[in-house]
Order: C-alpha cells, then structure tokens, then sequence
C-alpha cells in the first residue's frame, strides 16, 4: 500500500513537473504523428537554441524517426509517445524520414526540419 | 582517398574488352589465396519487385523479369547459378496477396535454365512479416553455401523493418567465418548496402558496421546487393561492395535530389536502367562483372 502510494506520488510529480514545463519557460512540446505514409506536420520548424520535446506516436504500426544530419532517432511503437528532446545548435533545414518499413509508400515517407537563427 | 571506385581505374584492372565493366577484388593478391583458382560465373538479378503496378515508371512491369530470364537462358556460356538479391516481389499489406506474388515470382524464375538458385529477401518481400511468407516459400533468409571454393554468404539484413541484421545473426555470421582461412575468397551476398550509403534514403544497414568488422580480417571479401536499383561501386577498407541494377525501375543517383522517387519511363529509351549481371571469377579472389541491360544481351 505504502509502495502504491510513493509510486502514486511520484507520477503525480512528473506530471505536475511536466505541466510546469509546458507554462513555465520547459521545453516546447512539439507532437507528431507518424501515419502512412505521412509525418502530421511534415515540416517542423524551430529556433536555434530552443530546447523543445519532440512527441511521436503511430497509430496504426510502428514506425521511425529519423534525421541524419542531426542525429535524431526514435522508434515509434503504436499506444506509446516517443519522446525526443532536442536543442538544435544550427541553423538550417535537416531531411527526417520514417526508418522503419511500414508499407507501400514507406519510400516516400519524409520531411523537414527547418531550424532559423 | 575516395571510398568509391573510379570507373577508370575498374577498366585498367579489368584489362579486358567491351561489356565487362569491370574487376573487383585482389587482382594482384590471387596468388597468395589458398583455395586453388577454379573460374566460374554465376548471374545476378535483383529487386524485380513482382506485383509493382506504376505504369508511369514501368509499362511493362508484367514483362520484364520474364524478360530477363529469357535474357540469362540466351547467354553464351550457362552460369553456375543465378542469385536474387531481394525484394523479389512488392510489399503488400495483405499476407495471401503477397504469398500469390511469391508463387507467381517462382513460376516465372522456375523457367530459368541453370541448375540452382538462391534467394534472399528484400524489405518488400520480408519486413512486413518478419520474414514469414519468404520462408514459407523460399527458405531460410541468411544462410551459406560454398561453390567451386568460393565460400558464399547470404545475409539477411531486412526482414527486421528497422533494417538491423541483429545479435542473433551476427553470432551465427562470427561462427560461420570461423571456419574459414583469413585469405579464402568470401562473398557476401544481401540486400541493402552494409554502409551508410545515404541514411536520408534509408539506403543503410543500421548494424552493417558490425557486419564489416567481421569481415575485416579477411583478405578476399566482396560484397553483391540490391536495394538502390542501379549500379553503384565502393570500397569500405579493402573490402568491395557492389550494387546492381533493378528489374523493375532505376533510381536517382545516391543523395542527388531531394526525394528517391523513381526514374521514370522513356519511351524512346524502354528498359533504360534496368538488366542483371554477370559475375566471373577470375583467379582465386577476382571477380569481372558484366553488366546485361535488359533488350541488349
């Protein structure tokens, strides 16, 4: 019981924690959902600096996330969020593309990631 | 010094005439190998991708690899065998439609004149089954089999979606290579490039480098793939990797745009991109390759 409680007690933390983050100056919680053959939104665009939380889910098989040049992977398994976090310290505009086959259109599943300065 | 071959330097290895596009291995090093030279050929086609319907990059997709059989069965001298590098049929999400792609497949391959063949998978025929069906109807995606004292290498690096060839088969790779001298002549056969090729077009293994480094202290290892739908030569170490051309469609050059979209058909050129190849060995631990472009063999 006393175990239930501390367990109890420490989510509600994170949450109250991850609440704060979202008003308080954290990082921007950017979500993104992984579709096929499709990344909503496909392009995402942040600021040089700017600590943000990439969130991915998939609901309908698994799929990846990945951008080379900016060495960002995520696996993204259907009834979880994937969390990325991510400060870019360059400007520029960085290909993503889903890593894991998904089906027929797969090849085609991509976009970007446009830091300004 | 560039990874990637200079098609010059190929030709003045080569030393032979038109239509051989070039050697690869340890020309200068046959004599230290310690299996003795026995030469053969052997063809390989890949990526037919059977049940493709884009009348856009291909018109005749329901002709071509009937096309290239007939093409293989014509030539000259009859290989060994005949090696399918992968994504034998398109991807489908529908398990009966992609066993009645394989069967199909076969039927069209079973008239191939050459006494035996070896398949391996590709991401369409396999990762979106984990490999089930191609066993079904194939057998096993990684395997070994040794031919006139070259030792062969099958290895499956797709039927994990995430293109991993993973512990399990690596362990298997490490104990195969074990029985072997460190100079017998090695190939590797599989489907995606085992280097990071253009990860931005996911033409990459994630766990190749691991691959790699197996193969690494063994003098004579040259590498056959799919995947990229077109010729492609590189060197990772001494070690050659060489991409062959697609039965189905070409794609752009590595990186060279910003999507990997198909190159699309030419009338005034049909089958332009696509056709097999010849792979002879020469000497213990050399290999020409000759490349066939479908209507031209």
């Amino acid at each position: 019981m006393q175990r239930r409680l501390l367990l109890a007690g420490f989510a509600a933390t994170l949450l109250a924690a991850a609440a704060r983050a979202a008003t308080d100056g954290g990082p921007r919680r950017i979500p993104v959902v992984a579709r096929k053959f499709v990344f909503i939104p496909n392009e995402i665009a942040v600021r040089k600096g700017e600590s943000v939380l990439l969130e991915f889910s998939a609901p309908e098989v698994a799929m990846g996330f990945f951008a080379p040049e900016l060495g960002l992977r995520a696996l993204i398994v259907p009834g979880e969020v994937a969390r990325l976090p991510f400060t870019a310290d360059k400007a520029g505009r960085f290909d993503f593309l889903c890593d894991v086959f998904c089906g027929d259109g797969h090849e085609g599943m991509s976009g970007h990631l446009v830091v300004t300065a | 010094m560039p990874a990637d071959f200079d098609r010059r330097d190929f030709l003045r290895l080569a030393g032979v005439g038109a239509g051989v596009v070039f050697a690869s291995g340890l020309a200068g090093c046959a004599a230290r190998a310690a299996v003795p030279s026995t030469d053969f050929h052997f063809v390989q086609l890949s990526d037919s991708h059977w049940g493709f319907d884009g009348p856009a990059v291909n018109p005749e997709a329901a002709t071509t690899l009937a096309r290239a059989v007939a093409e293989v069965n014509a030539l000259p001298s009859p290989p060994d065998f005949v090696v399918f590098t992968g994504d034998l049929t398109h991807t489908t999400d529908d398990p009966r439609e992609r066993r009645r792609r394989m069967r199909e497949f076969k039927a069209i391959v079973a008239d191939l004149r050459v006494r035996d063949l070896h398949f391996l998978a590709g991401e369409h025929d396999a990762s979106l089954d984990r490999g089930e069906a191609f066993r079904e109807l194939f057998g096993p995606t990684h395997y070994s089999f040794d031919h006139r004292g070259v030792h062969f290498i099958a290895l499956d690096n797709v039927s994990d979606p995430a293109a991993r060839v993973g512990e399990e088969q690596l362990a298997w790779l490490a104990k195969d290579l074990a029985t072997l001298d460190k100079d017998a002549p090695v190939v590797v056969l599989t489907h995606r490039p085992l280097f990071d090729l253009a990860p931005q077009w996911d033409w990459a293994t994630r766990d190749g480098d691991q691959v790699v480094a197996q193969l690494m202290p063994h003098a004579n290892v040259t590498v056959f793939y799919g995947h990229i739908h077109q010729e492609h030569h590189h060197r990772t170490g001494h070690i050659a990797h060489h991409a062959a051309t697609s039965l189905i469609f070409p794609l752009p050059a590595p990186g060279s745009q910003p999507k990997r979209d198909p190159v699309r058909w030419d009338a005034a050129q049909p089958f332009r991109g696509l056709g097999f190849r010849e792979v002879e060995r020469q000497g213990a631990a050399a290999f020409a390759i000759r490349q066939y472009p479908i209507g031209e063999a």
